[in-house]
């Protein structure tokens, strides 16, 4: 079987949670004998060479002739507003507002000679330009690759799917890692939120990382039940032992991801805030960017508990597993989760996990501790527990581990062939 | 208000048609941190970013430091220290980078201060603000700046400059109290109410100690305005410049003009015509016999005291409101501030013999400098904030701030069990 994927990150131009999802299913389709191409925005060129092909947008040609392809972009009509993508913003600034105007966005098809579009694959102001730019660039693969199936990844490469699947007819599945109501609350970014619904409306099916994430698509985008799949992320095995930590008193309680209303900082700092007179030595470090981080780092000096706390900015993958090595306790207290796969990183890593009840790996972890995103007294309680008995903490290693053995994308790439072959059949 | 001294005879003569120009420069570089990360702290304790610094102080020694004391010492020679004198505060941190980075410009300074024609003032050692917070590792600072102009220069300053002109009473009785005779402040309106500033004055709190007062509309011109276009008096010319002063009510007999050196080939270019434009100035007051550029303590010798003035809350130099918030003034300064004196106790049972390492990075985190890096004022003074400032953001300041005093706290306490 052959599967033409679409997606923003892959190791090693990973933002979050998104390129590690993306990046262990690929494996574990491999490992079944799926034959897998990867399109992204662009590569990093750092790639081991590998058992499946990765391809960047800006290496495809768009013609100068009339093709199937330029034929169809001709009927399609783009939104032309005035937009602020806020919680993919990477950028501690917000940027001046940008205008999205057609004829910017697509190349006029009256050029001689093919052209290359540009690409950032970051998440920046031009971002929904740069959507429709990798959906028009990759809809010339219509006609020049091989695949029997199109596997689309969040709402950022539904448009590439839709095109691709209008053009040639094959079946379209579209992964929902993140809906735009987990981003953004009950204010979702209309345009965003739009092409998420057209996404599932003409996919043949829906993958959801989690039941969570599940009935978020049936109840807010009115998909039928029967089509969405809850297939839970997993994470690939440990392949480095934990470095001896250097013996300090301190004790490290981490947050770990974008510093967006969606993974709940505020609540972190509320917490720390109730924490840090009791346990002396805690230190709290706040991994991660994004639109909240200014407010965030004024309410910690507000509190004045800076000299307790670090801020580290975006940490790349290495530095991750360096932190984890650092922390004692991973705080994920998350408004709404579609799934979480850093909580099973620290896990994986031997950190004890707090997590929010309203996350997807809360489904699946039955060792870790739970707590509503909101309730931060006892958050607080619980990372003082785990700071202060270290048996809590060996209790949950132990049996976390056994849990994590289970969580392999083996077996979830499985379920998601399984997804595949009721399309194609 | 305290009630007004009647003026003496005094040991020189005063003429009516006399008129006196004071003119201070502060020369003032901080250690600039590194960017040090979370991860740094109780790894590396080495939190400067030494590159940085060593080119700043290069390139200000050349651009401004040697032509302008070379153009102050033909000045001195040309028309006698009697004549053509001025002021300098050097901070303890910027002689120590001219010992590490430029050992000319130190020598370019000992050099001028042997013509007999510059005063030194005395300030804390690591141009902090230590006296808004400690009393006791103030009076220690001042101290140890006193030893180091000692030390460098064989000169023993008799008058006091705080760090950007911060003044409060309390500040004034232990001024004095510390044996100084005379202190600068600004020539603000909340200080001064309608009173001009082109006089001596006494503190309130000590009666003993003389004040200065810059006189901020004519220091700006220099240091501020000089090469803005959209200023009306652009171009600012040496005659116009002059006859200002000229036009000045003829009983104002002492007009403060205090500025940072940088101004000088740095703040305004050399290309801007700057040092040509203060040496024709210079030359065209001079024309009148009645002129003369004088130092703090030369003013004290002529001039009396015409009132006394009082600040129960501390004034400063800086921006329009003329108080502390530029360095405190958000809860990301006061957290930083605030952390940072916490650590005192910890020093105190530390000998500088013994922990010098730890001593001269207590002394190098207290520059004001960190904390005005932190400023959110972004208005009309934020183009002066944003000068020379090695962040991208505040926030990176603070955060790369209180990421360093994580660790420098960790030092202290591993040091106390040693």
């Amino acid at each position: 079987m052959k599967v033409l994927m679409l997606g923003w990150e892959f190791p090693p131009r990973i933002a979050g949670g998104l390129g590690v999802a993306c990046y262990g299913l690929v494996k574990g389709l491999v490992h079944h004998g799926v034959s897998v191409t990867f399109v992204m925005p662009l590569r990093s060129g750092q790639e081991p060479p590998n058992s499946y092909r990765l391809l960047g947008a800006n290496e495809i040609e768009t013609p100068a002739e009339e093709t199937p392809a330029t034929t169809f972009w001709k009927q399609v009509r783009f939104y032309g507003v005035e937009t602020y993508l806020g919680p993919y913003l990477e950028q501690l600034e917000r940027p001046i507002l940008t205008f999205l105007a057609v004829p910017e966005t697509l190349p006029e098809t009256t050029t001689s000679a093919p052209l290359r579009l540009f690409f950032t694959g970051k998440y920046g102001a031009d971002l929904l330009d740069e959507v429709y730019r990798y959906a028009y660039a990759v809809s010339f693969l219509a006609q020049r690759e091989e695949f029997d199936l199109i596997h689309a990844h969040d709402w950022l490469t539904y448009l590439a799917g839709i095109a691709l699947k209008r053009l040639t007819g094959k079946p379209l599945v579209v992964h929902i890692h993140a809906t735009e109501y987990d981003r953004s609350g009950e204010n979702p970014n209309p345009i965003i939120r739009d092409i998420e619904a057209q996404g599932f409306a003409e996919a043949d099916l829906v993958i959801a990382v989690s039941f969570y994430t599940r009935s978020i698509v049936i109840e807010k985008y009115g998909v039928p039940p029967e089509k969405v799949w809850a297939i839970h992320n997993a994470v690939l095995p440990k392949d480095r032992q934990p470095v001896e930590r250097p013996p300090h008193k301190r004790k490290v309680v981490t947050f770990l991801g974008r510093v967006t209303y969606q993974k709940g900082p505020e609540y972190f700092v509320e917490a720390a805030a109730r924490l840090a007179p009791k346990v002396p030595e805690a230190h709290f470090v706040v991994a991660g960017t994004g639109d909240k981080l200014r407010s965030i780092i004024h309410r910690v000096a507000e509190l004045r508990l800076g000299s307790r706390f670090s801020f580290t900015g975006f940490l790349p993958p290495a530095e991750v597993e360096r932190l984890f090595d650092l922390s004692d306790v991973y705080v994920m207290p998350s408004v709404s989760e579609p799934f979480g796969i850093s909580a099973l990183e620290a896990l994986r890593a031997g950190v004890p996990v707090i997590i929010s009840k309203q996350s997807g790996v809360a489904e699946v972890l039955r060792y870790a501790l739970k707590v509503d995103f909101w309730d931060v007294e006892r958050l607080a309680d619980l990372i003082y527990g785990v700071l202060q008995y270290p048996a809590i903490t060996q209790f949950f290693r132990k049996f976390a581990q056994e849990e994590l053995s289970q969580l392999q994308w083996e077996r979830s790439s499985a379920r998601v062939l399984q997804a595949y072959q009721s399309v194609l059949t | 208000m305290g009630k007004v001294q009647r003026p003496r005879l005094t040991s020189l003569p005063i003429r009516l048609n006399m008129r006196h120009i004071c003119l201070y420069f502060q020369v003032h570089q901080p250690f600039r941190l590194r960017i040090y990360r979370f991860f740094d702290i109780g790894e590396l304790h080495d939190y400067y970013h030494e590159l940085n610094n060593r080119v700043l102080m290069q390139r200000i020694a050349k651009k401004c430091y040697l032509p302008m004391n070379a153009l102050l010492k033909k000045l001195i020679t040309r028309y006698t220290p009697e004549r053509f004198s001025v002021a300098f505060s050097i901070s303890g941190t910027a002689l120590e980078q001219m010992q590490l980075y430029a050992p000319e410009a130190l020598e370019s300074f000992q050099d001028l201060y042997a013509t007999g024609g510059v005063e030194l003032l005395a300030e804390t050692y690591a141009h902090g603000l230590a006296s808004l917070k400690s009393e006791t590792e103030f009076r220690r600072q001042v101290q140890l700046h006193a030893q180091t102009l000692q030390k460098l220069f064989s000169a023993q300053p008799k008058t006091f400059r705080n760090t950007e002109l911060v003044f409060f009473d309390q500040l004034a009785s232990w001024v004095a109290d510390m044996g100084y005779t005379a202190i600068l402040a600004e020539g603000a309106s909340t200080l001064l109410g309608w009173r001009s500033p082109n006089f001596l004055y006494t503190a309130a709190a000590a009666p003993s100690l003389r004040i200065l007062l810059r006189n901020y509309p004519l220091s700006d011109d220099i240091a501020f305005r000089f090469s803005d276009p959209t200023w009306p008096e652009y171009p600012l010319t040496a005659e116009k410049f002059a006859q200002w002063f000229r036009s000045l009510p003829k009983h104002e007999l002492l007009i403060n003009l205090f500025m940072d050196y940088e101004t000088f080939g740095e703040h305004q270019w050399a290309e801007t015509g700057i040092f040509s434009f203060f040496e024709a100035w210079v030359e065209n007051m001079l024309q009148d016999k009645e002129v003369r550029y004088i130092t703090p303590q030369t003013a004290l010798a002529y001039h009396e005291p015409i009132g006394q003035l009082e600040a129960p809350k501390p004034l400063s130099w800086a921006d329009s409101e003329r108080d502390l918030t530029a360095w405190l003034g958000n809860d990301m300064q006061l957290d930083a501030f605030e952390s940072l004196y916490a650590l005192e106790p910890l020093l105190q049972n530390l000998s500088p013999e013994q922990h010098p390492d730890l001593h001269r990075d207590w002394l190098r985190l207290q520059t004001s400098d960190h904390f005005y890096y932190m400023c959110t004022k972004f208005f009309a003074d934020g183009d002066v904030h944003k000068y020379f400032n090695p962040y991208d953001s505040p926030y990176e300041a603070y955060v790369t701030y209180m990421n360093v005093l994580a660790d420098f706290r960790t030092r202290l306490q591993n040091a106390q069990n040693d």
